[in-house]
């Protein structure tokens, strides 16, 4: 890809999210890019620009790579990175789990730190990864039921359950004691073990 | 805006919102029509649930009118996207306007909190408590690792916004307030005008806040602004003590030509009128003008705004019949006064 500037070859692929009206894609060569970070500069731009750049390079890689990133999919929203890259706002809270690794640098640009350490809700039920389990049981019920596998159906329902009441997978409670009856068992199990799991 | 607070001559009004977003549905943009529906009827169903004034609104944004919506937005009650965009949205409003809490914005829920004058941590209790009111009726979207996740990066973390608006004329009327950005802005905390990017045209009101969300304590980042909050107040201070004594008759006649034209004019658009009340409340502030009242100024400053102006008339106006009708209403509330005091 070429610098928006000149012919040069971008090897600076900026988003701004600054802007109100939405985010500014730049892709620019060094030279430019160095002109873009200067403009608005603090008085010494030697020592934030080097700043600014060694954050940038982390996180702009070469095209290839953000070519890669950009192909990357969230499995519970459908969303691309290229689509966040386009519209500046995420799909889901997912997200940050599916895009991970393209959003640390980002983050590292945007704020300086890649932790929280701030307010922590009473109510911890809130991750993606438990919304995303949910999901996943949730499809393969669906799936169970069309093919009318109905005791597969009910073991799902009940593991979904167990869930959204706040037990774990591997079938504790938040007191950490076990609960038999939320054990995995496997879909495609012969019949019979389903019916006694439910007995 | 009362007009009363610590420092209320500069300081206008303190402000912190919070970004919220409930576990089970995607985030805005990838929202269906069933979700958007789906999200204001959960925290409906919060609101309702908890021990809150029995005045507490639930508005329904998407059947309000062009005129409600702006008159909302002209109270800073809901922001512009929650005006324009399409869809189930809503407002929560505090009947004394303390707190509003839009739905479906950009992200499910912004929290709002307000505070006339200087008082961040009165306002940060405030908001603590509305905030664990409605946790213990909904689940947020958080991991440990990122805190409360939002839809923009950039809110991340604490998903805090705290701003802080200042009155600072005689900055601009120096021609100082570019430098002052500039510095600001280099330390993390941003400083832009009211309305629109670096206007001085809208009041010379400017909004202080952090840029950052991740990785600091709520208390860290609202030090952070409130840190910077006396600089500014002690720069604007020296830059009206400088006009006092250095400039005291270009001042004074800037002063009285402002209140002028406010009394006399014919037809004001909103802007004009900002732009000359800002220079009437330095006035008041600088004791250069008697008779008119810094709560009367503040209130001028919103009631002229074109949706209140229309609200107050009890009818849609063409902008003709608005810049005609401002201009008696300024009249009729600045008639009292009398001129700058002699020097």
């Amino acid at each position: 890809m070429k610098c928006q500037h000149c012919e040069k070859t971008a090897t600076f692929h900026i988003t701004e999210l600054t802007d109100p009206n939405g985010p500014t894609i730049l892709h620019l060569c060094e030279e430019h890019a160095r002109t873009f970070f200067n403009q608005d500069g603090p008085p010494d731009p030697a020592s934030a620009l080097t700043n600014m750049l060694a954050k940038q390079l982390k996180l702009e890689k070469a095209a290839d790579d953000l070519a890669a990133a950009d192909k990357k999919q969230c499995p519970m929203c459908g969303i691309t990175f290229a689509e966040f890259r386009k519209g500046g706002r995420l799909g889901c809270p997912y997200d940050y789990v599916a895009f991970e690794e393209d959003l640390e640098p980002l983050l590292v640009n945007i704020h300086g730190a890649t932790s929280h350490s701030g307010k922590v809700p009473k109510n911890l039920n809130g991750s993606p990864e438990r919304q995303f389990r949910l999901k996943q049981l949730k499809d393969e019920m669906r799936e169970a039921i069309t093919k009318e596998q109905y005791e597969v159906a009910g073991k799902l329902r009940d593991k979904i359950a167990a869930i959204e009441n706040g037990q774990n997978e591997i079938g504790q409670n938040e007191n950490g004691q076990s609960d038999e009856s939320n054990e995995e068992a496997p879909n495609d199990g012969p019949p019979d073990d389903d019916f006694q799991s439910f007995s | 805006m009362r007009g009363d607070g610590p420092e209320s001559d500069i300081v206008m009004s303190s402000r912190i919102r919070l970004a919220r977003n409930l576990a089970e549905f995607p985030f805005v943009r990838k929202c269906s029509d069933k979700d958007r529906i789906a999200i204001a009827a959960a925290v409906r169903r919060a609101i309702d649930a908890l021990p809150l004034s029995s005045d507490t609104e639930y508005v329904d944004v998407a059947k309000l009118g062009d005129l409600d919506r702006q008159f909302l937005m002209e109270r800073q009650l809901i922001s512009h996207e929650l005006s324009e965009t399409e869809g189930a949205r809503a407002v929560i409003l505090d009947p004394q306007e303390r707190f509003s809490i839009m739905v479906n914005e950009e992200d499910h829920l912004r929290l709002q909190v307000m505070q006339s004058g200087l008082d961040l941590t009165s306002a940060w209790k405030r908001m603590n408590e509305l905030d664990d009111l409605l946790e213990s009726k909904l689940t947020y979207a958080f991991t440990k690792k990122l805190g409360y996740l939002t839809a923009c990066p950039t809110n991340v973390g604490t998903g805090l916004r705290v701003s802080v608006m200042l009155h600072l004329p005689a900055l601009v009327a120096t021609k100082q307030i570019d430098k002052v950005f500039r510095a600001f802005n280099k330390i993390n905390v941003a400083v832009r005008g009211l309305f629109g990017e670096g206007s001085q045209f809208m009041g010379d009101l400017y909004q202080v806040s952090n840029q950052m969300t991740l990785g600091k304590s709520e208390e860290t980042l609202m030090q952070r602004v409130s840190e910077v909050i006396p600089r500014l107040i002690d720069y604007e201070r020296k830059a009206r003590e400088f006009l006092i004594n250095e400039k005291r008759d270009d001042l004074n006649d800037g002063i009285s030509r402002a209140l002028g034209i406010l009394k006399t004019a014919k037809k004001i658009s909103s802007e004009e009128t900002m732009h000359y009340l800002s220079k009437v409340r330095m006035g008041v502030n600088l004791g250069l003008i008697d008779n008119v009242r810094i709560p009367t100024v503040n209130k001028l400053f919103i009631h002229t705004q074109p949706a209140h102006l229309q609200k107050l008339c009890g009818q849609k106006l063409s902008v003709s019949a608005r810049n005609t009708e401002r201009a008696n209403y300024l009249q009729q509330h600045l008639s009292d006064s009398v001129d700058p005091k002699a020097n």
